[in-house]
Formats: structure tokens, C-alpha cells, sequence
């Protein structure tokens, strides 16, 4: 019980205190109820699942950010140095929507070799 | 401060509820009417804009349109973190079935009280029948059978102590008969306010194992494989039922210390046991009606005590079977019937299941009854009779026949043909 | 209200933040996943999300990893609505009555099992926003009809193209008389962000219903999700509008799609080399499924000319 409790109190903190992955080994040390925690790669690296890798050509963007805009999963950021997007290849899905709605094609979709 | 209108006096068991509610210092209401727990959500709707209440508390009531939103409503509500109430019968309570068990699932404490009423099939039904809160049998709800207006009140109040203990949190179900508690008036007290709050368990910001918070966001009821953890949380569940069984105890006791009155250890409720030679077993009103029969048997002879089941579930085993040990002639009078079952009768099933298990009790004679279905009566002499069947298989080894037992079973108040029925205009017949 | 445009959304670090965090696991080129993103860079964290059975309770994340940012609590299939005003209330009485309520529903949870949920919390008003993404069909239990799935689409239980027609239910929901109606599409994200910004603004029912395309359950190219999204608005078949306390604008493309010689052609979009599930459209059902556009147009006409008449 006081042990159950002191799971509790971990899950309980805020983004920065809580556990990154909730560890469960045994009936005895699970909390009440299934209370799941936000997390990148819910659904583990949903970049393995591309085939084609969107690649961005610096030379012809126009910083209009409508592939940021349109990528449905939120993988494009923005550099706020350069002005540039990127994209995280870790999660990006390789759906493409992005390179299709590029107003200067500057958005290549090319065959990953795995 | 104002004067509360009532403090003591004839009430209505209906109207009970809805100041135990009251008393309890419930957050978030969500209703919707069936006969008979109308007057419930009605006298409800008067109390929260009554000055009284208004000085001092802040009820959300809300007005659902079906018992399905009801039961969601106050998971939506628990979830936050609020306490809550609602009350439903027979229908409504099927109707609500899905979100029940969401609300154990999810690991909640509402507090709902149910006003029996026979479940329609064989034709619309509104009368006192356990049928309805039986089928959740198995939903992981906590089952109280209520049997009187002071113990409607009492228990409701008692409720949240329960359902909010932090070795439990599983909703609470207190039950009592359609029409025969809720629409009848007998002497209630209600507790003044100030010492009600010293009983009843604190508030607290959330719960500890489910919040709404932006900086520290949760994910609650996620979809869980069959091989993470789903079989774990829902033996949670059954532990939650067992830890719930000294809450229980305890929270009676600490209630009978303070306010003077009490029932039983609040599992069970012994009458005239110590020397008893048979036993009926029972719950709700026709319980509570036995103990007359025990006094009317004992004048005639025969040395009966009675035994009322208040809590169901949890099932308490251990208490029942202090008495079945010393009492093996027992008659289990239920009012639902269990179709297909063992003995029609899910009660008594569950008594066999536990004398089977224990090497002393395991030759106890365990004779079903079941009567009053749909708010039949089920009267003093029939009940008389029940002693009398116990006495015949005491002396002579073996349960007796009579007209109406059929497959073991016998069939309180079965219309075997032997007398005249009428069956009467009525006058009133009710809302369904 | 002056349109927001991508760029001020980069320049703005409230709404750069990805709430709905990516790794989570819709299909590529999910319409519901970019719903998800810019209702949230609207709304913020302290936004409550009820969800009934859907593609959304799964894509959110199995247990005990979970993708949104925010509280986010799944529900039974018909319970949201009501789970969302039990919510709003438990808050209330907890101080934090500024929460955004939101329920997160699909289109069978809200055009088919949770209408009544639906209906009971519009006419009591209660101060949640209720959120449609609209696929078009079951898409969770594999793409079943719904009353959400246009007319001739097919689907897994209409093999042969739905025999009856989409369920207008922003026009239901706008019989309520609640204070905010809308539609929205994420063809248009910039547009559905203003939309929640003002809807979180507003005391009361809000009701938006969002167009979500889905390419595995429409069967077109997952890099097409906002051509599809763009084309059912271009083509009038899904009209984007407000109605804000009984007034009706229309926004966006559909602004100048009232004349209806300015729409695409129909036969653009319901078409099979379009989307696979549009393989039984033929010519008769292409003329009924006009006809249904122009019901929906009346539908718009009616608060237009009202609205007209009111003003002289
Ligand atoms: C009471 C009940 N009936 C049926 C189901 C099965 N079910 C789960 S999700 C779903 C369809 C959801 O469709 P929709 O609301 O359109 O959301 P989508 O999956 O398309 O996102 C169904 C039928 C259920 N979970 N509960
Ligand atoms: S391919 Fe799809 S997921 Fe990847 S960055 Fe482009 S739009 Fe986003
Ligand atoms: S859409 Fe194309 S041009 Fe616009 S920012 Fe992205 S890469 Fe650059
Ligand atoms: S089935 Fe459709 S709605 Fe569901 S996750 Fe996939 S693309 Fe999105
Ligand atoms: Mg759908």
C-alpha cells in the first residue's frame, strides 16, 4: 500500500520530475488505473515506417512555411537562426503531404535504402 | 444561518437520500427521473436552491437527458475530481449499465442509490424487485441492501468514507425497495451540518491515481494489450473489493460511536442468532420483516434468529460464516431471480460457493427461497413457514416438498391454483 | 477577425509548440492527427479532451505511453457529451472553471451513437466545445458507414455505395440555438486555428466540425490529404461557415462559392480515379449527390436570407 503510494507521487509530478517511462514489473507495485504519460514516439520510431524521406533544398525555399503548416504529424520545426525548416527524421512518417504542398517544389521525396 | 426546514420527523425515503446527498456535501449532481426514484431528483431540485444549502455549499445540479449521460456525467465529473451522487431504479439502471462499469474500470467513487423496481421483459414493471441492481453483480460496484428510511439517510453519509478510501475507490451502490422505502414516511433524523462534516471524509484538490492538471498531463483509460497489464488492473479491482471489507466495518463503527446508531457491523446485521437452531437469511425490507416472523416463530416454539446481508458486495464471507457454522439450517430468501442459475437465486449461490470452501460449514443446509418479485408481497406467515421447512429438514434429514418447489427451489407466494386470485382494478397504475 | 497567417504563428512560441506529439501512431497522411495539432495550438494545455471510441482512442497511444500533451481521457462511445458537462461541472466546483472542455468525437460518435449525448448538452448549453472530426465513416473498426458517409461512398457495410445521403448535423446542432456553430477543414489549417481561438473565447455550447480526410478508408494517396480537403470544400460539397449566435458568414473558399457557377465540378471529386471508395458513383448518382449539395446550400440560404431580412 505505502509503496503503491509512492508510485503515485512520481507520477503525480509535473513534466520535468515525472518518470520518462513508466516501469512496471509486478502486480504488487501498479498504481490503481492505467494513467498513461505524454510521450514523443508513442507509438516508437514511426520514422521506420518511410519509405520515401522528404529532403528539403535550402537553395530554392522560400521560407513560406507551408510544408510546416500542412504536416499533419508536427515533425518540421523551424530554425530560428537560419529562418529554415527541418525535419525529424526520427518520427517523420514519409507521408509526403509536405513535398506536395510546397509551393517551389523544393521538397524531394526520395527512396530511403534500407 | 438559516433554519433548515427538516431536521427530524417523518420523511419520505426518497426524500432521505436527497439529504443524505445534501449532507454529504456532494459537488456534482447529474439526474434523470424514473418511477420510483422521482422524488429523489425532485426534492433534489428543490434543495439546491434552498437557502440553507445555498449559504453554504455549491452543488452542481445538472438535468441529463438519459441514465447513459448520467452515469458519464458523473464519471466526467469524478474524473475531476469532485464528489457525486445521482440515484436511478430498474431500467435506468440497465440503461446506465455501460457507464457503471466505467466508473469501477476508471476506479471512482460515486456514491448512487438505487429504489428497486422490477426489470421489464414479461411486461413494464415499477414495484420493489432486486433484479436491477443484481445484474451488476459483477461490475466491481460495491451492493448495499438498505431496510429502512434511517438507514437510507445513514448510509449514504456513510457512503463516501467508503467509496473515497484510498485503499478502495470503487462506487457505491446502497439499494432499497421501490415504493415500499421510497414513497413511504417513517421517523428520519438528519445529522446537523457541522458534525456531519467532522464524519465525512475530507475533500481533497484531486485523487491520487487520476487529475486534470495542464502542467502535469495524464492520459487516462488507454487502450491496454491483453499481455500489458489489462489482467493485473482488473484483479485491482477485486483487491479494491476486499480492502473495502474492514473500510466498511470501520466506517459503521466510527458512525455508531459518534451518532449512537448503527447496523450491525455494517456487513451484516445479526437478529436473536445466540440461540438459534435455524436461520433466514435475507435482505432489504422483507429482512428486516423476518425478524418479526422470528419473534412470531419463537412464540409458537421454534428457536429461529434471522440474519439481513447489508453489504453484498463485498461478499462477506467471513461474517456470514461465523453464523452458518453455528446455525447449519439456513433459508436464503431472495427477491430477483437469476435465471438459469444454480438455485435462481444469486445470493444463495454465493452461500453455497463459501460453505463449500470451508471444511466446517461445508455440511450447512442451504435452502433457497425467492418470492416477491416485482413488488409482490411476501407476508408474515409465509415467512413463518420458511422456519417451519427448516425445523421439517432438521428433524427429518431432508428438505420437504411442498406445491411450490421446483428444482430445488422454493417459490415464496407462487399462485399454485390452490386459492382464489383476483386480480383488481386498480386504480392507480403508475408511471412507468 | 483579421485571418491568422503562418507567419505569425511562427512568430509566436505558444502556438510553435507541438502539443499533439509526434511519433504517435495515425496513418500517414492522417487528417485527424492535423486537427489534433492546430485545434491544440489554439487551445493550449489547460484544455480537458473527453474522446469517445475512435481511431483517437487508439492513435493517442497504447498504455502507458500516451501522445497528447494535455489531460485527455477516453470514453465510452455514447458518453462524451455527457462525460464533458459532468467534467466542466467537477471543475467548476474544483476552481478551475477556466479549463477548455472539449470533447474529441469522430463522426459515429457524434452523427450516430452520441446524438443524444450531443443534443442533451447543446440545449442545456453547456460551456464545452464539442469537436466533430469527420472522416466519413467508422474508420477505427475498419471503415463502416456512418450517417457521416456521403451518398454512393462505399464503405465495408455498404460494398455497393451508401444508398442515403450525409447528415447535415451543423445544421442540427445550429437548431439548438447555441452560441457557436461551425465548420472547418484541415485543408485550411490557418482557418480552423482562428476558429478555435474565438471558440475558446466563447461562454456556452460551441459545436466545429472539422473534415478530416483518410487515406486508407477514402483510398487516395496519403500525400493528398489537403488537395482531398481543399477539393470538398472547392467543389461546395462541404461549405465552411460560422454561425455565431444564429448570424451565418461563410469563410475562406466557400466566401465566394455561394454562386454556384464558381464551385468545381462535382464529378471532380466524386470520382473513382479521385478516391477509391467513389467507384460506384455513377452518372445518376452524381446527379443526386448535386442535389444534396444544393440541399446543403439552402440550408445556408436559409440564415442568409433571415439574416437579410432582419437587417432591413
Ligand atoms: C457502445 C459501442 N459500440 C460499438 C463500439 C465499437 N466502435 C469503436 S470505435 C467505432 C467507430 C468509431 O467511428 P467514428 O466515431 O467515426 O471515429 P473514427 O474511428 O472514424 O475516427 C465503433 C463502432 C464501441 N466501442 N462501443
Ligand atoms: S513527409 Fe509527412 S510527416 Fe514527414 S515531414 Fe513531410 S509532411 Fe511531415
Ligand atoms: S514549403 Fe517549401 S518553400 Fe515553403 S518553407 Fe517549406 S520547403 Fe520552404
Ligand atoms: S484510419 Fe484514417 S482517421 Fe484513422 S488514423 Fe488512419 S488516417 Fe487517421
Ligand atoms: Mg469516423
Amino acid at each position: 500500500m505505502t509503496e503503491e503510494k509512492k508510485n503515485w507521487e512520481l507520477l503525480r509530478m509535473n513534466r520535468e520530475k515525472r518518470p520518462k517511462v513508466q516501469n512496471w514489473t509486478s502486480y504488487w507495485d501498479l498504481p490503481y488505473g492505467p494513467v498513461s504519460l505524454p510521450v514523443k514516439g508513442s507509438a516508437g520510431r514511426t520514422g521506420d515506417w518511410r519509405t520515401f524521406r522528404p529532403v528539403v533544398d535550402n537553395e530554392k525555399c522560400i521560407k513560406c512555411y507551408f510544408c510546416y503548416m500542412y504536416c499533419p504529424e508536427g515533425t518540421i520545426s523551424v530554425n530560428d537562426e537560419t529562418g529554415f525548416v527541418e525535419i525529424d527524421y526520427n518520427y517523420c512518417k514519409g507521408c509526403g503531404v509536405c513535398a506536395t504542398n510546397c509551393p517551389k517544389e523544393c521538397i524531394d521525396m526520395e527512396k530511403e535504402n534500407k | 444561518m438559516v433554519k433548515p426546514k427538516f431536521m427530524e420527523g417523518p420523511l419520505k425515503g426518497n426524500f432521505a437520500s436527497a439529504y443524505a446527498a445534501m449532507d454529504a456535501d456532494v459537488d456534482v449532481i447529474t439526474a434523470y427521473p424514473i418511477t420510483p426514484q422521482t422524488t429523489v431528483v425532485e426534492k433534489l431540485s428543490e434543495l439546491v436552491g434552498e437557502e440553507e444549502f445555498t449559504e453554504r455549499q455549491h452543488v452542481e445540479y445538472v438535468r441529463m437527458e438519459s441514465e447513459h449521460s448520467v452515469g458519464a456525467g458523473l464519471v466526467g465529473a469524478s474524473y475531476a475530481g469532485a464528489r457525486t451522487f445521482t440515484a436511478t431504479a430498474g431500467q435506468g439502471l440497465l440503461y446506465m449499465t455501460e457507464m457503471v462499469h466505467w466508473m469501477t474500470g476508471a476506479r471512482l467513487p460515486p456514491v448512487v442509490a438505487i429504489q428497486t423496481r422490477g426489470i421489464t421483459g414479461p411486461g413494464w414493471n415499477i414495484w420493489a424487485d432486486y433484479g436491477d441492481i443484481l445484474s451488476l453483480r459483477d461490475s466491481g460496484i460495491m451492493i448495499q441492501f438498505i431496510a429502512s428510511h434511517q438507514e437510507i439517510y445513514d448510509s449514504i453519509l456513510q457512503g463516501f468514507n467508503i467509496t473515497e478510501h484510498p485503499d478502495v475507490f470503487l462506487p457505491l451502490f446502497p439499494a432499497y425497495g421501490g415504493f415500499v422505502l421510497s414513497h413511504t414516511a417513517k421517523p428520519v433524523k438528519r445529522i446537523p451540518w457541522e458534525e456531519a462534516q467532522k464524519f465525512v471524509r475530507p475533500k481533497t484538490p484531486e485523487w491520487p491515481h487520476v487529475w486534470v492538471d495542464g502542467e502535469r498531463p495524464i492520459m487516462s483509460n488507454a487502450l491496454i494489450m491483453p499481455q500489458n497489464f489489462y489482467t493485473e488492473f482488473r484483479i485491482k479491482i477485486h483487491e479494491a473489493q476486499m480492502n473495502a471489507i474492514p473500510v466498511i466495518k470501520d466506517t459503521m463503527a466510527e458512525f455508531e460511536k459518534t451518532f449512537g446508531r448503527g447496523y450491525g457491523n455494517g456487513l451484516v446485521v445479526p437478529y436473536k442468532c445466540d440461540d438459534a437452531e435455524v436461520l433466514l437469511l435475507g435482505y432489504g425490507g422483507n429482512a428486516l420483516q423476518a425478524e418479526d416472523a422470528v419473534d412470531k416463530a419463537r412464540e409458537q416454539g421454534y428457536k429461529a434468529g434471522a440474519l439481513r446481508l447489508r453489504t453484498y458486495r463485498p461478499f462477506p464471507k467471513e461474517d456470514l460464516l461465523h453464523y452458518i457454522k453455528k446455525i447449519p439450517y439456513v433459508a436464503v430468501m431472495e427477491r430477483a431471480l437469476a435465471f438459469g442459475s444454480p438455485t435462481g437465486g444469486a445470493v444463495s449461490t454465493d452461500i453455497m460457493a463459501i460453505c463449500q470452501r470451508d471444511p466446517k460449514a461445508r455440511n450447512a443446509h442451504i435452502v433457497p427461497f425467492i418470492g416477491g418479485l416485482g413488488g409482490r408481497d411476501v407476508f408474515l406467515d409465509e415467512q413463518i413457514d420458511q422456519i417451519k421447512i427448516l425445523y421439517e429438514l432438521k428433524e427429518k434429514g431432508e428438505v420437504p416438498d411442498r406445491k411450490y418447489k421446483m428444482w430445488d427451489t422454493f417459490w415464496t407466494g407462487l399462485i399454485t391454483g390452490d386459492k382464489k386470485v383476483e386480480v383488481e382494478n386498480q386504480e392507480y397504475f403508475g408511471d412507468i | 477577425m483579421a485571418k491568422t497567417k503562418i507567419k505569425d504563428i511562427i512568430a509566436n512560441p505558444e502556438s510553435r509548440r507541438e502539443y499533439f506529439l509526434p511519433g504517435n501512431s495515425t496513418c500517414q497522411g492522417c487528417g485527424l492527427d492535423m486537427a489534433f495539432r492546430w485545434a491544440m495550438k489554439a487551445l493550449g494545455q489547460n484544455t480537458v479532451m473527453i474522446s469517445p471510441a475512435s481511431c483517437s482512442n487508439v492513435v493517442t497511444g497504447l498504455w502507458p505511453k500516451s501522445a497528447p500533451d494535455w489531460p485527455y481521457f477516453n470514453m465510452a462511445f455514447a458518453g462524451a457529451a455527457a462525460a464533458a458537462t459532468g467534467m466542466k461541472h467537477g471543475l467548476v466546483t474544483k476552481g478551475k472553471g477556466d479549463y477548455n472542455v472539449l470533447v474529441w468525437a469522430g463522426d459515429g460518435g457524434t452523427t450516430d451513437i452520441g446524438i443524444q449525448g450531443l443534443s442533451g448538452a447543446a440545449e442545456r448549453n453547456e460551456d464545452i466545445i464539442y469537436v466533430c472530426y469527420d472522416n466519413e465513416a467508422y474508420q477505427n473498426t475498419g471503415n463502416q458507414r456512418s450517417s457521416s458517409t456521403p451518398h454512393g461512398g462505399v464503405t465495408t457495410t455498404t460494398p455497393y455505395g451508401k444508398e442515403r445521403y450525409k447528415k447535415n448535423l451543423p445544421m442540427i446542432v445550429a437548431a439548438h440555438n447555441v452560441p457557436y456553430v461551425a465548420t472547418a477543414s484541415v485543408g485550411d489549417p490557418m482557418d480552423l486555428y482562428d476558429k478555435f481561438m474565438k471558440a475558446k473565447k466563447i461562454k456556452g455550447f460551441r459545436y466545429i466540425h472539422i473534415l478530416a480526410p483518410c487515406p486508407p478508408g477514402w483510398r487516395y494517396p496519403a500525400e493528398e490529404t489537403i488537395q482531398q480537403a481543399k477539393m470538398i470544400v472547392d467543389t461546395g460539397v462541404f461549405p465552411l461557415f460560422e454561425i455565431e449566435d444564429g448570424n451565418l458568414t461563410l469563410n475562406g473558399k466557400s466566401k465566394r462559392l455561394h454562386d454556384k457557377n464558381k464551385r468545381k465540378p462535382l464529378g471532380e471529386y466524386f470520382n473513382k480515379k479521385n478516391q477509391g471508395r467513389f467507384k460506384m458513383v455513377d452518372e445518376k448518382i452524381l446527379e443526386e449527390l448535386q442535389m444534396d449539395t444544393d440541399r446543403w446550400w439552402k440550408w445556408i440560404d436559409r440564415f442568409l436570407v433571415i439574416q437579410d431580412y432582419e437587417e432591413k
